[in-house]
């Protein structure tokens, strides 16, 4: 049972502010993952947490009681890095008898505990070796090993796997999962990796030069964007993003982007939901390449236009229309347009489309 | 790995290995020099041109170890057959062992060679751990000022050291440091330490604070983590750290011929000291010289795979 609030959080590098006021409370037994990109402050949140950074304002507290003054090792905090950071003097089970070693408990039951751990993570034959000779994966299995031996009261990873290759990566997401999964453990996650981040969080943090931008659940976060950072930070291929004109037309609404000829024909609520935001400019919309929806004939609310280049990606192609001035990525079934500069039509699903405000980046909350 | 190679290749090979053949035998010259005069009869030793081949023998090393005098007239033949066989090589070469009853007295030697050791080990130990202490402070902690303390640390290597010998010297007498062996140690880690900080700041450098950070979120404290992961991770640096000291230590001439004249006098200012009185004893003073290099050969030995390890560290890292 381990709750973890962090209130008002302020960290300083120098002159720099690196941390602005951040506020999160994590339930018992969530797994949260700090998602953004490099220098975002996801790291030093992390290493806040576990009290190897010192925070200038705020507090951190570990089942209602601020920790902040308390130095790593009273913290009963577990932390596993991306460098591993095994040992090298030491074999495999004296790196997960480690932690244990600083505790009074005895040589037996350090032993059964660490074949224990060993045994969930199936490094049992590895026992023996040292950290030099394993494979990235399994010194990552031994890390994580040296972390939940001593059943900590919260798990913090700082993109545990960032250093394995892709394939390895996929297997370490999963078995990670499946840990959580089996030991239920309080944990943060620090990953600039999306697709990590949605398949593992039960809520992401989206962090973005030391602001969080939103906190959600893989869903919230990819269908319900809350500005445009995290609508381009999350999922892939990338959100289209472009500035739109909005006009009533006949009984419909008409959204224009990127100075085309014709708009894509929207649902006339469009417009009152928008409660004239459109008319004084400065909306952007996002739609992601799975909402852009493309066919070969004509068809009421398509508009003809040309493809450019198209991607490959196996089970599906991403193709760039050409709108206006504008591209738009669209997301076809693999070989649907044969090539760059033939014609298709195009149109935009409505339910899918998100406003923003441009000069604020946030999100008008407006769905159809 | 057997990387393809063209002749040209080859051939340079041979050519370097052939180098290497001769700048080891260029080296091992002076040590051959030294270890064979050593084992030769007195005459040979300075015979033109040099004996090669002779009958080793070990005469030179008893002449080291004890108080000798010249005999005026012969040996009585019967105290001849009564001593043991290397007093006989004494006797065959015109002198007696001085005893105190039956006591054989030995000479300084031994007793100059203990002050070495005694100097160059604990002044090798408090510089490399004092060493190793401030440069882990350097390498883990923001330190204000950080840039040009490193550079006043160094500053001690900026003049020769003899340079402050005489002044040191008087300063020694005043306070009764000269001629004792804590005065040489003292001196001996004042001038190592700025060596050893530098070395060791390099090897702390390379050792990754996540391992000490894992450490401290393991429950253990800085110190803990010091002596349990730094320390052991530094291994490889305090050993190549360890024998650059101690041989500076061991082979120091200067200030142990100048603060030291009897009770703390070490090796080096004495074996030139036996050439003094009469004809140079060349083989006595060849085997002193041997025995002294052999602490530093083991040491290096032992310590070989650190050291080459140690020296190439950073290279091999990145």
């Amino acid at each position: 049972m381990t709750q973890i609030e962090l209130r008002g959080i302020e960290k300083f590098f120098g002159a720099v502010q690196v941390i602005h006021n951040l506020n999160l409370a994590i339930a018992d037994n969530e797994f949260i993952v700090l998602l953004g990109q490099s220098g975002c402050g996801k790291t030093t949140t992390l290493r806040a947490v576990a009290g190897l950074e010192t925070i200038d304002k705020g507090d951190i507290l570990i089942d209602g009681k601020p920790v902040q003054h308390l130095k790593a090792a009273d913290r009963d905090i577990a932390m596993v890095f991306q460098s591993f950071s095994l040992y090298p003097h030491m074999t495999v089970f004296e790196n997960v008898a480690f932690p244990l070693r600083a505790t009074r408990m005895s040589s037996g039951e350090v032993d059964k505990s660490v074949r224990e751990v060993a045994r969930v993570l199936r490094i049992t034959d590895l026992l023996d070796k040292r950290p030099s000779a394993l494979s990235g994966g399994d010194m990552q299995r031994v890390a994580i090993g040296r972390a939940l031996v001593r059943r900590p009261k919260a798990m913090l990873m700082d993109e545990p796997i960032g250093a394995l290759d892709a394939k390895l990566r996929e297997e370490m997401r999963a078995e990670i999962k499946r840990l959580h999964v089996k030991q239920g453990s309080t944990t943060i996650y620090v990953t600039h990796d999306q697709i990590e981040a949605m398949s593992l969080a039960d809520r992401i943090v989206i962090m973005h030069e030391g602001f969080i931008q939103q906190v959600g659940t893989p869903d919230e976060v990819y269908s319900h964007p809350a500005n445009l950072f995290v609508a381009q930070f999350v999922g892939s291929p990338v959100m289209n993003i472009a500035e739109a004109r909005v006009a009533d037309q006949a009984g419909a609404a008409s959204v224009t982007v990127g100075e085309a000829p014709a708009g894509f024909e929207f649902p006339h609520q469009l417009l009152s939901k928008l409660n004239g935001h459109a008319a004084n400019g400065g909306l952007t919309m996002g739609i992601r390449p799975e909402g852009v929806l493309v066919r070969h004939d004509a068809a009421p609310g398509y508009m003809p236009v040309e493809a450019s280049i198209i991607e490959p990606l196996g089970s599906f192609d991403i193709v760039d229309l050409k709108v206006g001035s504008t591209m738009l990525r669209a997301r076809t079934k693999a070989g649907y347009v044969s090539g760059p500069g033939e014609r298709v039509h195009v149109r935009i699903d409505p339910e899918q489309a998100h406003f923003f405000d441009t000069a604020s980046g946030k999100s008008l909350g407006v769905r159809l | 790995m057997a990387a393809v190679r063209t002749s040209s290749e080859v051939a340079f090979n041979r050519i370097a290995i052939a180098a290497v053949l001769v700048a080891t035998l260029i080296f091992l010259a002076p040590i051959y020099w030294i270890a064979s005069t050593a084992f030769k009869p007195k005459e040979l030793a300075v015979s033109v041109p040099p004996t090669v081949l002779f009958q080793p023998e070990v005469t030179p090393f008893i002449r080291l170890f004890t108080k000798r005098v010249q005999m005026q007239k012969p040996v009585d033949p019967q105290v001849y057959e009564a001593a043991p066989w290397w007093e006989k090589r004494i006797y065959d070469g015109g002198e007696r062992v001085l005893k105190v009853g039956k006591d054989v007295q030995l000479s300084q030697y031994p007793d100059r060679f203990m002050n070495s050791l005694i100097v160059a080990v604990i002044s090798t130990v408090l510089a490399v751990g004092m060493g190793t202490f401030t440069a882990y402070g350097f390498s883990r902690f923001k330190i204000a000022g950080e840039a040009d303390l490193l550079f006043f640390i160094l500053s001690t290597r900026m003049l020769p050291p003899v340079v402050v010998a005489i002044p040191m010297f008087l300063m020694y007498r005043m306070v009764g440091l000269n001629d004792s062996h804590i005065g040489l140690i003292i001196l001996y880690v004042a001038f190592n330490l700025s060596f050893s900080v530098w070395l060791m700041k390099g090897f702390m450098d390379e050792i990754p604070k996540e391992y000490e950070e894992a450490a401290l979120v393991d429950g253990y404290t800085r110190m803990q983590a010091f002596f349990k992961i730094v320390l052991p991770e530094a291994a490889t640096g305090i050993a190549a750290t360890a024998v650059f000291c101690f041989i500076t230590a061991w082979n120091e001439y200067a200030f142990a011929l100048i603060m030291t004249n009897r009770r703390a006098q070490t090796a080096p200012p004495f074996i030139p000291s036996q050439i003094g009185s009469g004809l140079p004893d060349w083989t006595t003073i060849a085997a002193g010289t041997f025995l002294f290099l052999l602490p530093v050969a083991i040491f290096t030995f032992l310590l070989r795979n650190h050291l080459l390890r140690g020296v190439t560290f950073g290279a091999i890292r990145k």
